[in-house]
C-alpha cells in the first residue's frame, strides 16, 4: 500500500518513452567505434517512505485535511478563533488536535518503520566486481550495469541478469516467497555463453550489451537480448526472459554464489513498482455514514439559519436588540448589519457544530482496526497444516462481510484441495486403474482388453514422465510440496506431480534432468536417458503444453498433454471417440482429465522448429504473440495416445458451508478455469447443485448445434427467461417479503467461457446489450450458476458485472491462486485462501483464511457481528449528538437567540472525548446480540442485516426521533423544573449553568443507559465501561466544581454541581427524565421480546 | 526446517477468552415475566411519589404582586416611594423567603453572561485596576478608571428595596418585619468566588481607591452595605445578582423572615410592604413582581414535578396493563399452535 509516484516520474520519465534500454556489462564499453548513447538510470535507493523530517508536518498536515471531515472540523475551530462565538475554540480545537495528532503520530511511526527498512536495504552490503577486484559497496551504490556477486541466502540488491553461477550448468535456485509468498525453489538459467565466468577476474574480462525492455511491474515477464563480444567483434546474440532475470526480493538458495548483472535499479526493480496501492476499497457502512453526515450538515445549516433569521425578527424590538442594561461596545454597533448576520450564523454553526462529531471518526477507525483482530486471533481460523491463521489485510472491509450478496469462488483449491491423485487412465481407448499397486498390474483393466499394445503402454507412460515441468528436489532442500525417502517432486503444478508420481506406480520413475537430459527408470529398471531439446510452456490460453526430446538413438519426439478441448482438434478424428468417452466419464466423476498426445518429428522438420522457435526467443517485440503462434503451428498433427484422471478432493466440509451461504440467501457462483463435465460434478458433489435443481446449460455444446451460434444462443436466453418468468411470479406473490428460492424448484445456471464473451462482446448490433440484459435476468433468478472455462479476466468481468446490477448487490470473491488475484481485486471483498497455489491471492486479499470452509463463520459470525457493531456504533454517535445539540438550540429561543451555550465549555468538549465514548466502543467491539454460536448453526440471521438493513431511512429516521424526543424531554423538563422560586429547601435560587448541568447530567445518564438497554452481551469490560462513565462523568463534574482554576477567565462552574445535588427536586427530576427518555425503547424492547419469543415458540413448532 | 515451524507457530491464535470473544457474560433478555412486575412496581413508586410531591407543592404558599406600575393598578408608576398592602386571614407557615422576580430580562443573554471579570470579583489585585475586556463597554468608565465591579451583569445591579411592616391589630402601628438579607446566596459564592480585595489601612474604601463604580450606581461598591462581613463584591444582594439566570423570567432571593417573633412563619394581620422604587423596567417591557413563599423540602412551589410523576406512574401502570393483554394473547395464540400440533 505504498505510493511512489513522484520518485519515479523523476527516474524513469526520459527514457520511459524510449521502448528499450542497453546496459553495459559492468560498465565496459564494447567497442570504440559503436556509440551507444548513454542512458541515465536511477541509482539504487529503495525510497517506499513518504516523509522526510523537513516535509513532514506540512505533508502530514496536508494530507490529514484533504479529509473531508477533518477539513470542515479545521474550519470551525479557524470560525471559532477568528469570529467571536459563543464556544472557545478549545472545544472543538482540542478534539481536533487530539485526532490530527494521534494520526500523525501513527502515520510518522510508519513512516519512520519504512525509513528504517529503506536504510537497512539501501545501506547493507554488496559485493560488486570493479577492474576484477570484489569491491564492497552499500546497496545504494549498484549502478545500472555493475555486476553483482550474490552469496547464497542473501536476496538480490536489484534486478540481475544471471550471467554465471558456481555450477556447471548455470543454474542456481531462488524463492521468490517475499515477492509473490511461493516458497518453492525455482531455477534460473545463465546464458550459456557466461556460465564459465565464475570468478571475478574471468566475470571482468566480458564484455557484453543488454538490450531490454523498460521496467514493467509483471514479475513473470522480461524480454531482453544479450550481445557478448567475444575476440571477434561479431557480436552473439542471445534471447533473455524471465527465466535469466533474478528479481530484488528474492533470495538466493542452494547455490554457492551467482555474478548478475544489474539491469533495473532502485525505483524501477520489478519489486518496487509492484508495489502500487492497491485502489481502496470503501464499505457500503462507510458510504451511509457519507449520507447521514450530508443529513445532519443539513440539520445543522438549517439551525444555524433558523436562529439567525429568528435572532434578527427578535431583535426588531430595539428593547430587544439593546436594552439599557446590556449595551454594546462602540464597535459592536459600527459593524455592518450584514456582516453581523454572517458572523452570526457562523456563531450558531459553531454552537452547533457538535452535531457531526470529531470523534466519531476516532472510533470507527479504533473499532475497525481492534475489532479486525478478532478476526486474525479466532483460533476456529486456524489451520494445523499451514501453521497458520485468518489474515486481515484491510480493517475497512469488516462489516461488509455481514452485507455480502453474492459469493463467487475458485473451484480448484478452493472447493477442492487442490492436491492432486492419479486415479485412473486410458490407453488408447482403454481404461487402467490406477489403484493397481503391481508393478505389471496393468493387466488389471476394467476396459475391453481386446488388444493389448504394450508399446502404447510405454509410449503413454514415458510421455507422463517426460512432459513435464517437474523439479526433482533431495531431501534437504527448502521446501518439498511432497515426500519421498530420497528425493521430492516440485512442480508449480499439482496435477503434475501427480502425474508423474502416477507414472511411477506403473513403473515409469522420473529420475530428473540432468546437463538437459531428462533421465527415466523403466519398468526394467533400466535408465533411458532424452535430451530435452524445447520445452513449450503451459499457458492458460492454449491450455496444454508440450516438450521436444531426442531419444538416446536420436529420434525426436513431441509430446503434449492439455485440456481434451485443446488436444482432440489436433489428432486425427478417429482416435478420439474411445478416449473421449472415458474422458467424459472421469469428468462426470468429478476428476480432472488430461490428454496425452505425441508426435514423431523427422530431423528436417525438427530443423525448422528449431530455427523458428529460436528465432521467437530472441524477438524483442511481441515475444508472446509469436510464440503463442509458433507453438501453435508446432502442435499439429499428432496423435492421442491416451489420457489421465486425476482426482482433486473436497475440501473439509465444502458442502456444509456451501449449504450454509445458501441457507444465509448468499448466491453462490463457482467460476473455474475447469471443464464443464469436472466442474458440474465438483458442483454436485459440494451441493451447490442439488438432485432437484434444474440446470439450464449455455455452453459451447449445447449452442453449437445449430450453425448460427447467436441465434441459438438468442433462442435460448428468451426459452430460458420464458421458463424462469413464468415460475417467478407466482412464487413472489405467495412470497412477497423474501427471495427464498430454496422453498421452490431451484434453477442452476451453467456458462463457459466462450459463450460468455459471445453473450458479452457480441456482434456490435443493438442485440447484444439485449442479451447481457436477459443473462443477467436469468442469472439473478438462479440459486446457483456455475462458469466453467474462464479465464482469470473473465471472473473479473462476471463480478464487475454483477457488481453493476441494480441495487449493487454486495460482492465477494474466494480463490486461492494467480487466477483468482483480479477478480479478488475487483469484488467488494476479496478473500484469499492459503493455498497450495502459491500466495498471490491471499497477498491481494482483503481477508485471507487458510481453507473455504472457515468462509461460514468468516461470514455469518464475524461479518454479522461487525456489522452490527459498526451500524449501531453510526446510529449511536448520531443519536447522542442530536440529543446533545437539540436543548441547545432550544435554548436559544430563551436567551434571545444570543448563542449562549447550555453546557459549559469543559462539558462540550469533555462529552464526545470522555463521558460517552468508551462504552459505545466497547460495544462495538465486544456486542454479540445474538451467540456466535447461534449465529454459525443458523445461517438464515444473516438475512435479517442484508441489504444494510440497519442504517436504511426507517432506523435513521427511528434513531433521529428518538433523539429529538430526548432532547426534547431534557430541556423542557428541565425548563418546568425551573418554574418555581428555588429548588433548595433553604431557598436558594439556581443559575444558567446550574440549568444546563442539569440537562447534561441527564443526557449523560440517558445516552449511557441507552447503550446499556441495547448492550446484549455484559462481559466485565461493558460493566466496567459503563458504569465507569458515568462514575466519572459524576467524579469530574465533583473535581471541575470543586476548584477555583487559576488558569480559567470565568469561574461559572464553580460548587455548580454539588449545589445542584443538594437538592432533593433535582435528583427527582433527573431520575424522572431518565426514565420518561428511556420509556420508549424499554417498552419497544420488551413487546419486541415478547413478540420474538412467540415467534421463536412457533418455528420451532412449525420445524 | 525446525526454526519455521516453532516460528510459525507464533501464528497459532492464544486461547483465551477474550480473543475468541467468548468472556463469560451476561446476557440480560427483557422478557415480559420480568418487565411486567417492574412497570407495575415503577408505576406504583412514582405515583407514591407524586402524590408526595403534589400534596408538598400544594402545601406551599406564595403570595405575589406586580409592582411594575402599569397605569392605574397600582400606585407604583410615579413616586419613588411606594406600598403594597395586604393581608393574611391565617399564619403564612414559615419559614417565610421574599423574592423578586423580573421578567422579560435576558440574564442568559450571551454578550450579558460574560460580562463579568470572576478575578476582580475574587478580590485579585491586577484585575482590579485591569479588567478583562469581555466586561466592556463597562470596563473602563468616562475617567478611564477601572471600573469595579465590571460588566454589564454589576451595572445592572436590582436596586429596589423592600421593607415589611406588620400591623398586629388593626388600627394599630405597623412594626418593621425583620428581614434576614444574610445568607441569601450560595454558601460557595459568598466564602469563596466573591472575595474583597485586601484592605490598605483597614479600609474598604481605600481598597477601591483608584477605580471607578459601574455607571448606574449611585454609590461606590464598598458603599452597599454599612455591614463590613456584606459590603464590596460579598454584598450578598450583588452576590445573588451575578449568579444569572436561567431564562428570561426569573426570580431572586431578596431576604428570609426567620427572626423575632416571625420564626414560625407570618401571623395573621395586615401587612404593607415599602418599596424604593429604582429599576426601570418598562424601557424593555419587563415586569417586577414581588413574592412571598414558604419552602417545603422541595423547593418553591412546583406542581410540575409531582404531576409528571404521577402521569408517568399512571402511564406506567397502563402500559404494565396493555402489555398483559398482548402478553396472554400470544400466549394463547402459542397455547393454540400447541394444539395443532
Amino acid at each position: 500500500n505504498l505510493l511512489f509516484p513522484l520518485s519515479l516520474g523523476q527516474c524513469a520519465g526520459e527514457e520511459k518513452r524510449v521502448g528499450t534500454r542497453t546496459v553495459f556489462v559492468g560498465n565496459h564499453p564494447v567497442s570504440e567505434t559503436e556509440a551507444y548513447p548513454a542512458q541515465r538510470f536511477c541509482d539504487n535507493r529503495i525510497v517506499s517512505s513518504k516523509y522526510t523530517l523537513w516535509n513532514f508536518l506540512p505533508k502530514n498536515l496536508f494530507e490529514q485535511f484533504r479529509r473531508i471531515a477533518n477539513f470542515y472540523f479545521l474550519i470551525i475551530f479557524l470560525v471559532q478563533v477568528t469570529v467571536d462565538t459563543p464556544t472557545s475554540p478549545v472545544t472543538s480545537g482540542l478534539p481536533l488536535f487530539f485526532v490530527i495528532t494521534v494520526t500523525a503520530i501513527k502515520q510518522g511511526y510508519e513512516d519512520w518503520l519504512r525509513h528504517r527498512a529503506d536504510n537497512e536495504v539501501n545501506k547493507s552490503t554488496v559485493y560488486i566486481i570493479e577492474n576484477a577486484k570484489r569491491v564492497r559497496k552499500e546497496s545504494e551504490k549498484i549502478k545500472v550495469g555493475d555486476v553483482v556477486e550474490v552469496q547464497a541466502d542473501e536476496t538480490f540488491p536489484c534486478d540481475l541478469i544471471l550471467l554465471s553461477s558456481g555450477t556447471s550448468d548455470g543454474t542456481c535456485y531462488v524463492t521468490t516467497a517475499s515477492l509473490d509468498g511461493e516458497s518453492n525453489c525455482k531455477t534460473h538459467y545463465a546464458v550459456h555463453d557466461t556460465i564459465a565466468l565464475c570468478t571475478a577476474e574471468s566475470i571482468d574480462t566480458l564484455r557484453a550489451t543488454i538490450e531490454c525492455e523498460q521496467p514493467q511491474p509483471d514479475l513473470y515477464k522480461f524480454v531482453g537480448r544479450i550481445n557478448i563480444y567475444s575476440n571477434s567483434l561479431e557480436a552473439v546474440a542471445r534471447s533473455l526472459g524471465p527465466e535469466n532475470l533474478l528479481l530484488k526480493g528474492a533470495t538466493l538458495k542452494n547455490t554457492k554464489k551467482i555474478y548478475g548483472v544489474a539491469v533495473y535499479t532502485g525505483m524501477e526493480t520489478k519489486m518496487a513498482l509492484n508495489y502500487q496501492g492497491k485502489s481502496q476499497k470503501r464499505s457500503a457502512v462507510e458510504k451511509s455514514i457519507n449520507a447521514f453526515l450530508i443529513v445532519y450538515l443539513f440539520i445543522l445549516l438549517t439551525k444555524a439559519a433558523v436562529c439567525t433569521t429568528l435572532k434578527y425578527v427578535w431583535q426588531s424590538n430595539p428593547y430587544n436588540d439593546e436594552p439599557w442594561y446590556n449595551q454594546k461596545t462602540q464597535k459592536e454597533r459600527e459593524t455592518l448589519k450584514v456582516l453581523k448576520m454572517f458572523t452570526d450564523f457562523l456563531s450558531f454553526m459553531v454552537l452547533f457544530n457538535f452535531i457531526i462529531p470529531v470523534s466519531m471518526y476516532v472510533t470507527v477507525e479504533m473499532q475497525k482496526f481492534l475489532g479486525s483482530f478478532f478476526i486474525s486471533w479466532d483460533k476456529d481460523f486456524y489451520d494445523e497444516e499451514i501453521n497458520e491463521g485468518a489474515l486481515v489485510n484491510t480493517s475497512d472491509l469488516n462489516e461488509e462481510l455481514g452485507q455480502v450478496d453474492y459469493v463467487f469462488t475458485d473451484k480448484t483449491g478452493t472447493l477442492t484441495e487442490n492436491s492432486m491423485e492419479f486415479i485412473e487412465c486410458s490407453i488408447d481407448g482403454c481404461k487402467y486403474n490406477g489403484v493397481t499397486e503391481e508393478v505389471d498390474g496393468l493387466s488389471q483393466t476394467d476396459g475391453p482388453l481386446t488388444h493389448f499394445d504394450k508399446d502404447r503402454e510405454e509410449l503413454f507412460l514415458r510421455a507422463l514422465c517426460l512432459c513435464h515441468t517437474v523439479e526433482m528436489k533431495t531431501n534437504d532442500t527448502v521446501d518439498g510440496a511432497t515426500e519421498s525417502a530420497e528425493f521430492t517432486y516440485v512442480s508449480s503444478s499439482p496435477d503434475e506431480i501427480a502425474l508423474v508420481k502416477g507414472a511411477k506406480k506403473f513403473g515409469f520413475t522420473f529420475l530428473g534432468t540432468r546437463n538437459g537430459h531428462m533421465r527415466v527408470e523403466n519398468q526394467r529398471k533400466e535408465i533411458e536417458e532424452y535430451e530435452l531439446l524445447h520445452t513449450l510452456h503451459f499457458d492458460s490460453v492454449r491450455r496444454r503444453m508440450s516438450v521436444i526430446v531426442k531419444t538416446q538413438i536420436g529420434e525426436i519426439y513431441l509430446f503434449c498433454k492439455g485440456a481434451d478441448s485443446a488436444v482432440f482438434p489436433r489428432v486425427p478424428v478417429d482416435e478420439i471417440e474411445p478416449t473421449k468417452r472415458h474422458v467424459e466419464h472421469s469428468a462426470m466423476d468429478g476428476y480432472r482429465t488430461l490428454c496425452v498426445a505425441f508426435k514423431k518429428i523427422t530431423p528436417d522438420d525438427y530443423e525448422k522448429i528449431n530455427r523458428q522457435l529460436v528465432e521467437v526467443k530472441l524477438a524483442l517485440q511481441d515475444r508472446e504473440e509469436k510464440m503463442e503462434k509458433v507453438f501453435d503451428d508446432i502442435e499439429t498433427n499428432m496423435n492421442l495416445i491416451g489420457a489421465t484422471a486425476v482426482e482433486d478432493k473436497l475440501q473439509d466440509q465444502a458442502a456444509e458451508t456451501i449449504d450454509a451461504l445458501h441457507a444465509a440467501g448468499l448466491k453462490v457462483w463457482v467460476l473455474t478455469g475447469d471443464k464443464m463435465e469436472t466442474a458440474k460434478s465438483t458442483c454436485y458433489a459440494c451441493r451447490l447443485f442439488q438432485t432437484g435443481t434444474e440446470l439450464l446449460e449455455l455452453t459451447t455444446k449445447s449452442i453449437e448445434e445449430c450453425e448460427r451460434k447467436e441465434d441459438r444462443l438468442h433462442e435460448l436466453l428468451i426459452e430460458y427467461r420464458k421458463k424462469l418468468l413464468r415460475e417467478f411470479p407466482k412464487r413472489m406473490t405467495r412470497d412477497p417479503t423474501s427471495g427464498k428460492a430454496w422453498t421452490d424448484q431451484e434453477y442452476g445456471l451453467i456458462i463457459d467461457g466462450s459463450t460468455l464473451s459471445l453473450i458479452l462482446n457480441s456482434s456490435q448490433d443493438s442485440s447484444s446489450n439485449n442479451y447481457k440484459s436477459i443473462f443477467l435476468q436469468i442469472c439473478m433468478k438462479c440459486t446457483a450458476v456455475l462458469c466453467c472455462r474462464m479465464a482469470p479476466l473473465q471472473k473479473a468481468q462476471i463480478v464487475r458485472m454483477v457488481k453493476n446490477l441494480k441495487g449493487s448487490p454486495i460482492t465477494l470473491s474466494i480463490g486461492d491462486g494467480a487466477n483468482d488475484v483480479s477478480m479478488i481485486l475487483e469484488s467488494h471483498v476479496g478473500i484469499g485462501i492459503k493455498g497450495k497455489e502459491g500466495r498471490q491471492a491471499a497477498r491481494n486479499s482483503d481477508y485471507s483464511v487458510p481453507k473455504f470452509k472457515h468462509l461460514k463463520k468468516l461470514l455469518l459470525a464475524h461479518g454479522h457481528l461487525y456489522y452490527v457493531r459498526i451500524a449501531h456504533l453510526v446510529q449511536y454517535f448520531f443519536y447522542k449528538n442530536l440529543c446533545f445539540i437539540l436543548p441547545q438550540f432550544l435554548y436559544q429561543f430563551f436567551c434571545g437567540f444570543s448563542q449562549q451555550p447550555l453546557y459549559d465549555a469543559a462539558y462540550l468538549t469533555m462529552y464526545n472525548i470522555c463521558f460517552t465514548s468508551l462504552p459505545i466502543l466497547a460495544y462495538s467491539l465486544l456486542e454479540q446480540h445474538i451467540n456466535i454460536d447461534t449465529l454459525t448453526s443458523e445461517p438464515r440471521l444473516y438475512m435479517n442485516i442484508s441489504g444494510n438493513a440497519m442504517l436504511q431511512l426507517g432506523p435513521f429516521l427511528y434513531w433521529t426521533f428518538l433523539a429529538a424526543f430526548e432532547g426534547t424531554v431534557f430541556f423542557f423538563g428541565t425548563y418546568f423544573l425551573f418554574q418555581t422560586s428555588s429548588l433548595e429547601d433553604n431557598g436558594k435560587v439556581y443559575g444558567n449553568w446550574t440549568f444546563g448541568t442539569i440537562v447534561f447530567t441527564v443526557l449523560v445518564f440517558t445516552v449511557t443507559l441507552k447503550l446499556a438497554l441495547d448492550t446484549r452481551f455484559w462481559t466485565w469490560i461493558n460493566h466496567f465501561v459503563i458504569w465507569g462513565s458515568l462514575a466519572f462523568y459524576v467524579f469530574f463534574s465533583f473535581f471541575w466544581g470543586g476548584i477555583i482554576w487559576p488558569f480559567l477567565k470565568q469561574q461559572r462552574m464553580y460548587f455548580v454541581f454539588a449545589q445542584m445535588l443538594s437538592s432533593v427536586s433535582t435528583w427527582l427530576a433527573i431520575v424522572f427524565l431518565i426514565f420518561i427518555s428511556l420509556f420508549p425503547e424499554i417498552l419497544l424492547i420488551v413487546l419486541k421480546n415478547v413478540r420474538r419469543r412467540s415467534a421463536r415458540v412457533r418455528t420451532k413448532f412449525i420445524l | 526446517m525446525t526454526w519455521s515451524v516453532t516460528a510459525r507457530g507464533a501464528h497459532q491464535p492464544d486461547n483465551t477468552a477474550f480473543t475468541q470473544q467468548r468472556l463469560p457474560a451476561w446476557q440480560p433478555l427483557l422478557s415480559a415475566s420480568i418487565a411486567l412486575p417492574l412497570f407495575f412496581c415503577a408505576g406504583l413508586a412514582f405515583i407514591g411519589l407524586g402524590l408526595g410531591l403534589y400534596y408538598t407543592s400544594n402545601g406551599i404558599k406564595e403570595l405575589e404582586y406586580d409592582y411594575t406600575g402599569n397605569s392605574g393598578t397600582s400606585n407604583c408608576s410615579v413616586s419613588c416611594q411606594c406600598a403594597w398592602y395586604f393581608s393574611l386571614p391565617e399564619l403564612f407557615q414559615g419559614p417565610v423567603f421574599l423574592y423578586y422576580e423580573l421578567s422579560n430580562f435576558y440574564q442568559n443573554y450571551r454578550r450579558y453572561v460574560v460580562s463579568r471579570d470572576d478575578a476582580q470579583l475574587s478580590g485579585l489585585q491586577s484585575a482590579l485596576r485591569q479588567p478583562i475586556n469581555e466586561c466592556a463597554p463597562y470596563q473602563y468608565s468616562a475617567g478611564g478608571l477601572p471600573i469595579a465591579p465590571c460588566g454589564a451583569i454589576a451595572n445592572s445591579l436590582f436596586n429596589d428595596s423592600f421593607s415589611l411592616w406588620h400591623q398586629r391589630s388593626a388600627g394599630g402601628p405597623y412594626v418593621e418585619v425583620p428581614l434576614d438579607r444574610t445568607g441569601i446566596a450560595w454558601w460557595s459564592d459568598y466564602h469563596v468566588k466573591f472575595r474583597n480585595p485586601p484592605l490598605v489601612n483597614g479600609s474598604l474604601a481605600l481598597a477601591f481607591q483608584g477605580t471607578a463604580p459601574p455607571p448606574n450606581w449611585p454609590r461606590p461598591v464598598y458603599e452597599l452595605s454599612s455591614d463590613p462581613n456584606n459590603t464590596g463584591f460579598i454584598n450578598q444582594d450583588f452576590v445573588v445578582w451575578m449568579r444569572t439566570a436561567a431564562l428570561p423570567t426569573f426570580r431572586k432571593l431578596y431576604a428570609r423572615i426567620r427572626q423575632g417573633n416571625y420564626t414560625a412563619g407570618l401571623p395573621r394581620g395586615a401587612y404593607r410592604v415599602n418599596i424604593t422604587y429604582n429599576y426601570p423596567v418598562t424601557a424593555f417591557g419587563g415586569h417586577k413582581r414581588i413574592i412571598f413563599s414558604s419552602i417545603s423540602w422541595m423547593g418553591g412551589k412546583n406542581p410540575f414535578l409531582g404531576i409528571a410523576y404521577l402521569v408517568v406512574g399512571s402511564l406506567c401502570i397502563l402500559t404494565g396493563f396493555v402489555m398483559l393483554v398482548v402478553y396472554i394473547r400470544y400466549q394463547d395464540q402459542n397455547d393454540d399452535d400447541d394444539d395443532e400440533e
